[in-house]
């Protein structure tokens, strides 16, 4: 019995408890993620965003979770039902299971495995599916059309995000998030040596997560709202869920491979004092702006115009980019042994 | 029972249940969907056997990118269910014939299949990897076989610009954006200032 409780039961429970740990916080995050949303674009376009429901419309996203729960889950005629019902299922949980290998904290990580950096990719590479799904199972012309535009831009930016992680792999010299986490901390951030990487991969990320300047996905004016047009109450919620879940998922990533992740700006007195999870979420809450501020400042892209910039402009550079690096690191024998 | 033993099964049932669903399912983006699955499930015995980043790679490269290629031209195929089932017992012996062809073949490859010396070596109790498998991955393919690595990737390439030449026309008539002159363009060549008097045009 001993044997059975210190061989099974215990580790199952163990491991439950620390994935509620992480997915708990999350989905408040996400929660909160909308209401920061609507305060920021509020505030930049000199409005007092939701001011209603508490004090400062504080409790406006648990206002909406709770609209959306107790609406109507309406399943149209022509859908494919066990698709559809599936497809936002898929969405949400891709969104939550990247962050088992995500590092909090110097060892803070639920899942410290040798290739993090690869599993991160699969599962970005994966959210592809549930907008497909929604697409064809709703046997709509607008969810279609959404569908298509979205994979299509989807499979395109992630072969740049794939060239602008091999060039922070050459230079960390490992596959694991924590190490180069650790390798940022003797060379310095890599946002400095890999600036222009940088930049491509938060326009490719913006691109990934279907966000405002390349939302063709949900484009309102021309496509209703997309993939989801026909979707309602908990079915929609999984949706945005998953959306903004994987707006904090890109940004976290964002932060582990070119912000230094839990490390300080700076390693003096006042500022190693703060513990690395602080700055961890201080760096997200920065990457989460910058989403923001995109979507209240610029006019959506043309679809063309999207997949030239994807394929002709930061492929090629980014891929340059890989040469330049390796050259580099060979030419100095700055590799990383 | 071992905790790794019932995830074994698990993931192998899933994923041989999974692939006879990809040829009985009747609507073919179900079977693609069954096809992922059973990817992904052998995804998971590769991490169970060790092998993590071929597990990786088969998700990143067979899920995320050719599934949803498959996916893509199957959505959009205009099936006709009763026109495909018409010749189905006239091509079935030749599938038949195919099919127990295929069979003999992986029953010899299995049969005589021996471990070598080194693989048991390997395998062997209390032998401590040197390297993560990625590391060692990457030795031996830039190494022993770097001249058979590199054709790989020049075959892909041609294939590449084969399926890029096939698919490229030029139509003449059709007004094609010229990002370089858009770019060129100043103020002072397209926009000019008049004074327009009221009740007279340009």
């Amino acid at each position: 019995m001993a044997d059975l409780w210190s061989g099974a039961i215990w580790p199952v429970l163990l491991i439950t408890l620390q994935i509620l740990a992480i997915v708990l916080p999350l989905l408040l995050a996400v929660a909160y993620l909308t209401y920061a949303e609507r305060k920021v674009i509020g505030a930049m376009q000199l409005r007092q965003g939701p001011m209603t429901v508490g004090p400062y419309g504080l409790l406006q996203p648990l206002a909406d979770g709770l609209k959306l729960f107790l609406k109507e889950t309406v399943v149209p005629t022509g859908a494919n039902r066990i698709v559809f019902v599936l497809a936002p299922m898929v969405t949400f949980i891709l969104a939550l299971i990247g962050w088992a290998v995500i590092p909090f904290g110097d060892g803070l990580v639920l899942a410290d495995i040798n290739v993090g950096i690869l599993y991160l990719f699969a599962i970005s590479s994966l959210g592809v599916y549930g907008i497909i799904m929604a697409g064809w199972a709703s046997n709509s012309r607008y969810a279609f059309l959404g569908a298509l535009r979205s994979s299509a831009q989807m499979v395109s930016y992630e072969i740049a995000i794939g060239l602008i992680i091999v060039n922070v792999l050459i230079t960390a010299g490992s596959l694991n998030l924590s190490d180069i986490v650790r390798a940022q901390g003797e060379h310095g951030w890599y946002m400095i040596w890999h600036f222009p990487m940088f930049m491509i991969f938060i326009v490719s990320i913006l691109a990934e997560t279907n966000r405002h300047p390349f939302d063709m996905p949900e484009d309102e004016s021309s496509l209703v709202t997309g993939y989801n047009v026909e979707y309602s109450a908990m079915t929609f919620a999984l949706f945005f869920l998953g959306e903004y879940a994987n707006m904090i998922l890109m940004s976290a990533i964002a932060t582990i491979l070119f912000l230094g992740g839990w490390l300080a700006p700076f390693d003096i007195f006042p500022l190693n004092l703060v513990p690395g999870p602080i700055w961890f979420i201080l760096k997200i809450c920065l990457m989460l702006f910058v989403f923001i501020w995109a979507r209240a400042t610029l006019p959506r892209y043309r679809y063309d115009q999207l997949m030239r910039l994807g394929w002709k402009v930061l492929l090629p550079f980014s891929l340059v980019w890989v040469v330049v690096t390796s050259g580099f690191l060979v030419a100095f024998d700055l590799l990383p042994k | 029972m071992t905790v790794e033993l019932f995830i074994f099964y698990v993931f192998a049932v899933v994923t041989v249940a999974s692939a006879v669903m990809v040829v009985a399912a009747r609507n073919p983006v179900h079977s693609v969907l069954f096809l992922i699955l059973s990817f992904f499930n052998t995804a998971g015995l590769f991490v169970l056997i060790g092998a993590e980043f071929l597990a990786m790679m088969l998700v990143v490269v067979y899920v995320g990118a050719v599934a949803v290629l498959f996916m893509f031209v199957v959505m959009m195929l205009d099936v006709n269910f009763v026109q495909l089932r018409q010749g189905f017992m006239q091509y079935m012996s030749i599938g038949a014939v195919v099919g127990i062809i295929l069979m003999i073949e992986l029953i010899m490859v299995v049969g005589t299949w021996v471990l070598g010396e080194e693989g048991e070596v390997l395998a062997g109790p209390g032998t401590v990897p040197l390297a993560s498998n990625t590391e060692l991955l990457g030795n031996v393919l830039y190494t022993d076989y770097v001249y058979l690595f590199q054709t790989a990737g020049l075959i892909l390439l041609v294939a590449i610009i084969g399926a890029i030449s096939l698919t490229l026309r030029q139509r003449p008539g059709i007004r094609r954006q010229d990002i370089g002159r858009q770019v060129h363009r100043r103020p002072s060549e397209t926009v000019e200032l008049r004074k327009v008097r009221s009740g007279s045009g340009v």
